[in-house]
């Protein structure tokens, strides 16, 4: 079984994002960017399928700027044993490059590819769209299982059963193979790369592609109008009786 | 509670821009050892240190190690940090790959010994420890040996020790009594009571191989009748145990969750490590490495206590500003705005910064002087390593405990008091100042042996490069101001020297009595120097238009101005203390010091 796992590089989950002056996107320049949370869930997933021999390959997918690279490594020294890295002149989070363009560059890595599952992340931490993997399932036609928390394939390679989870629990799905899985936080907790593995991740194949040679059309069709910080927290206030709270929720803050 | 975030920012920029440590990769051995491989590991080793070490270090010290039965238990969740840290290869990233080892630099070891020590020093004393033995045995020992204890010191499956110190000598080692008897089979029983053996038991691996020290039945007197042995916790053909054993573990001060133990030999099997009665050359190897490794403790207790001190001092809201309220909307301003607090965190960030380019300029040398092709660089940086190595240890160890002080102070009452964790870090901090050679030793080290080695070869290879970048930039607009009072005290170092060697031809005493004012003019025209590079590469960067840096270009050269207009000026007191020579000390008699 061949697995594909799309990655993507965001800013680090510790950073404290600041959004540019000119209310055009968030400030990237000096920040600490890292391998995507739920994916690295993904990639995390993948190897452990492998090292159950359930699967053969893992073949971990990125599109960016060449230095969008970096997570493809991160993700080899996961265990990922190859790369693909299409690149892209257009930013990839907010006002750049969007989930529909990123599921047709996607989709035609799948058609070259080949595999008989892929596993992503449930969105991206910069833009939290959660778009791309349903819009990759349609446009290749295939079942989707979104935010697994748990993935179970048969012994012969056709058939998942995937606990997803939703707001009111679990809900238990089965699907035949090949199939979108996007992962949510719980499917596992990612290792720690270990040094041989870090070190065997720079020896592992990486093969890089143009989008543009890929015939598909990425021109947005959104348009972005501005970003800005939610508004301050107004301080609050002490009420001298019930009769008051009930008053203001009424008149001031208009909720009941 | 506590943070730490590994320095990596400022880790990158010593190490490619002020050393440009890809020149490492060029050396012959090191063809792997890229700039981005060393990105990857550093990325890795911080959140390691961060993720899993750093939270198990407040535990660590409220609970401590346990003894019950002669057996040690390390603090809750180490064993399992341990297992990890193994697995991840972490014990072997600079370990010889002929014995299984990933043969990367050993500067890039040093980094990570840093963040180790930021997040839990404690933690770090039994790899630490085991890597003194490992290198011990790999430069001393014989192939049988190499082949039977390496590899497996190497995953970390084993641990190691260093067992000198007797309950009646420490740094005088020629006085210790444990026995060697030759069994008749090519081996010694070994028969003595060691203590003070940091990770001498525990509960983190399955063997631990002690390296003891002890003298054969017909070794001349003192140090030179001292012999090395391996000898390990169980055999290792036949899993026996080795009549090793643990007497009890000491209550301390500090490094609560490394245990300290007292370390029983009854007629255990021991190998001899090279030569008979050559035995603290040996353990010297291990030594030079050990201290090193201690004044990294002192520089990461320092980095991760002036984090502390820093957030404190922006989170803390007290009093108004001197020259006028800065925050209107608050009820009173950061203390942040206060000089004195200023004083003593740019105190701890020139520090931290300043002594990690100069430990990093060291470590970069311990890999010259062990792969340059070339055996005469080798012999340069080999000096080099030799002449710094007491000064990195005892200078950066007292700053270390100091700059921990300083975190405390900037708290005020909540820094000496357990929740934030400070006083923490000058408790494990001052421990570093005594062992592996008290600070004292390490001055008698640097005016005793370093100083006049090869007719003062070593100096030289310091004070060279140091007149020669003085030279070039006393001209330069901007750095020449940082210059000139960097050259005053370099004189005064040299004359300094000059100084004590004549004195002391007559009067050893007079050595004695300058050596730790000394040491610190020296470390203090070292971390000097390497702050005028770092402004000198900040300010290239500003000049090429590197603007996305420009705040940390700038921070650098300010930073630099301060060490050089707030820290610089102690070398003039401490060469005028030592041009005071011996005789206020020595002349008060032993019953004037009670009158």
């Amino acid at each position: 079984m061949k697995i594909i796992v799309p990655v993507k590089r965001v800013v680090d989950y510790n950073v404290k994002i600041r959004i540019k002056a000119d209310q055009s996107g968030v400030e990237l320049t000096n920040v600490k960017m890292s391998l995507n949370p739920f994916d690295e869930i993904a990639v995390e997933e993948a190897v452990r399928m492998k090292e159950k021999g359930l699967a053969k390959e893992v073949v971990v997918v990125t599109i960016g700027p060449a230095v969008a690279q970096d997570v493809l490594r991160t993700s080899m020294a996961i265990g990922a044993d190859r790369g693909i890295l299409i690149t892209t002149p257009l930013p990839t989070d907010l006002g750049g490059l969007e989930p529909l363009s990123v599921a047709k560059l996607l989709k035609s890595i799948v058609l070259k590819e080949q595999p008989n599952l892929v596993i992503m992340g449930k969105q991206s931490i910069d833009d939290d769209s959660n778009q791309t993997g349903q819009m990759l399932a349609a446009l290749l036609n295939w079942p989707q299982a979104t935010f697994a928390s748990k993935i179970d394939v048969n012994d012969s390679k056709t058939t998942a059963t995937i606990t997803r989870e939703i707001d009111g629990g679990l809900d238990v799905v089965a699907c035949a193979l090949p199939a979108i899985v996007t992962t949510d936080l719980r499917l596992n907790t990612p290792r720690y790369a270990s040094l041989p593995n870090i070190m065997k991740a720079k020896q592992k194949p990486l093969e890089t592609i143009d989008s543009g040679s890929l015939g598909v059309d990425t021109s947005p069709r959104l348009k972005m109008v501005g970003l800005t910080d939610p508004p301050k927290r107004a301080g609050g206030i002490k009420v001298a009786s019930v009769d008051e709270l009930i008053a203001k929720l009424k008149t001031d803050a208009k909720v009941i | 509670m506590p943070v730490y975030k590994a320095p990596l920012e400022t880790m990158r920029f010593v190490l490619n821009d002020v050393l440009n440590v890809s020149q490492l990769s060029q050396l012959p051995g090191y063809e792997q050892a890229t700039p981005d491989l060393m990105e990857s590991i550093l990325a890795e080793g911080s959140k390691f240190c961060e993720e899993v070490l750093f939270p198990l270090n407040q535990s660590g010290d409220q609970e401590g190690c346990h003894f019950d039965n002669g057996q040690v238990t390390t603090p809750k969740g180490f064993k399992e940090a341990y297992a990890s840290y193994t697995q991840g290869g972490w014990t072997s990233l600079s370990a010889d790959p002929v014995y299984g080892g990933m043969g990367m630099p050993h500067l890039w070891n040093l980094v990570f010994m840093e963040m180790i020590c930021s997040s839990n020093m404690s933690f770090g004393m039994y790899p630490g420890l085991s890597e003194g033995a490992y290198r011990a045995i790999l430069h001393h020992g014989s192939e049988d040996l190499k082949k039977t204890y390496l590899p497996k010191m190497i995953t970390g499956e084993w641990a190691g020790t260093m067992c000198l110190t007797e309950p009646h000598c420490g740094t005088d080692l020629g006085l210790i009594r444990t026995k060697a008897i030759p069994n008749g089979q090519g081996q010694y029983e070994i028969t003595g009571t060691k203590i003070f053996i940091s990770a001498g038991d525990h509960d983190l691996t399955d063997n631990i191989i002690h390296l003891v020290l002890a003298k054969l039945p017909d070794a001349p007197e003192g140090a030179k009748g001292i012999s090395l042995f391996i000898v390990p916790k169980f055999l290792v053909d036949t899993h026996a145990a080795n009549h090793v054993t643990c007497g009890s573990i000491e209550h301390k001060m500090g490094i609560k969750a490394s245990a300290t133990c007292v370390m029983n030999f009854d007629t255990s099997i021991g190998w001899l490590v090279g030569e008979p009665n050559k035995g603290l050359k040996a353990m010297f190897t291990m030594m030079n490495a050990a201290r090193l490794g201690v004044g990294m403790q002192g520089l990461g207790l320092a980095e991760v206590a002036w984090q502390n001190g820093f957030s404190y001092a922006r989170d803390r809201l007290q009093m108004r500003a001197l020259d006028g309220t800065k925050y209107p909307d608050k009820p009173a301003d950061p203390i942040l705005v206060h000089p004195d607090v200023r004083k003593m965190l740019l105190t701890s960030k020139a520090f931290c910064e300043g002594a990690r380019a100069l430990s990093y300029w060291v470590g970069l040398h311990l890999d010259i002087a062990e792969k340059h092709p070339d055996s005469i660089k080798r012999q340069e940086a080999d000096d080099l390593v030799a002449l710094l190595t007491p000064i990195i240890k005892a200078y950066q160890t007292d700053m270390g405990f100091e700059i921990a002080n300083l975190a405390i102070q900037i708290h005020g009452g909540h820094g000496y008091i357990r929740e934030y964790g400070v006083e923490q870090y000058a408790r494990d901090a001052r421990i570093a100042m005594i062992y592996e050679g008290t600070n004292g030793i390490q001055a008698l080290d640097l005016v005793g042996r370093k100083m006049s080695q090869n007719y003062g070869r070593l100096l030289r290879r310091f004070f060279h490069p140091v007149l020669e970048f003085m030279t070039q930039y006393q001209e330069d607009e901007t750095l020449g101001k940082l210059v000139v009072p960097l050259s005053k005290a370099f004189t005064k170092l040299q004359q300094a020297t000059i100084q004590i060697g004549l004195k002391s031809l007559k009067d050893p005493n007079e050595a004695g009595a300058a050596s730790t004012d000394f040491l610190r003019l020296f470390a203090l025209v070292a971390v000097g120097f390497m702050w005028i590079k770092m402004a000198k590469v900040a300010q290239d960067k500003l000049i090429a238009g590197d603007t996305d840096k420009t705040e940390f270009y700038q921070s650098k050269i300010k930073t630099a101005r301060f060490f050089i207009e707030r820290m610089l000026p102690e070398a003039e007191s401490r060469y005028r203390m030592i041009m005071a020579g011996a005789e206020p000390l020595m002349s008060m008699t032993e019953s004037e010091f009670i009158a």
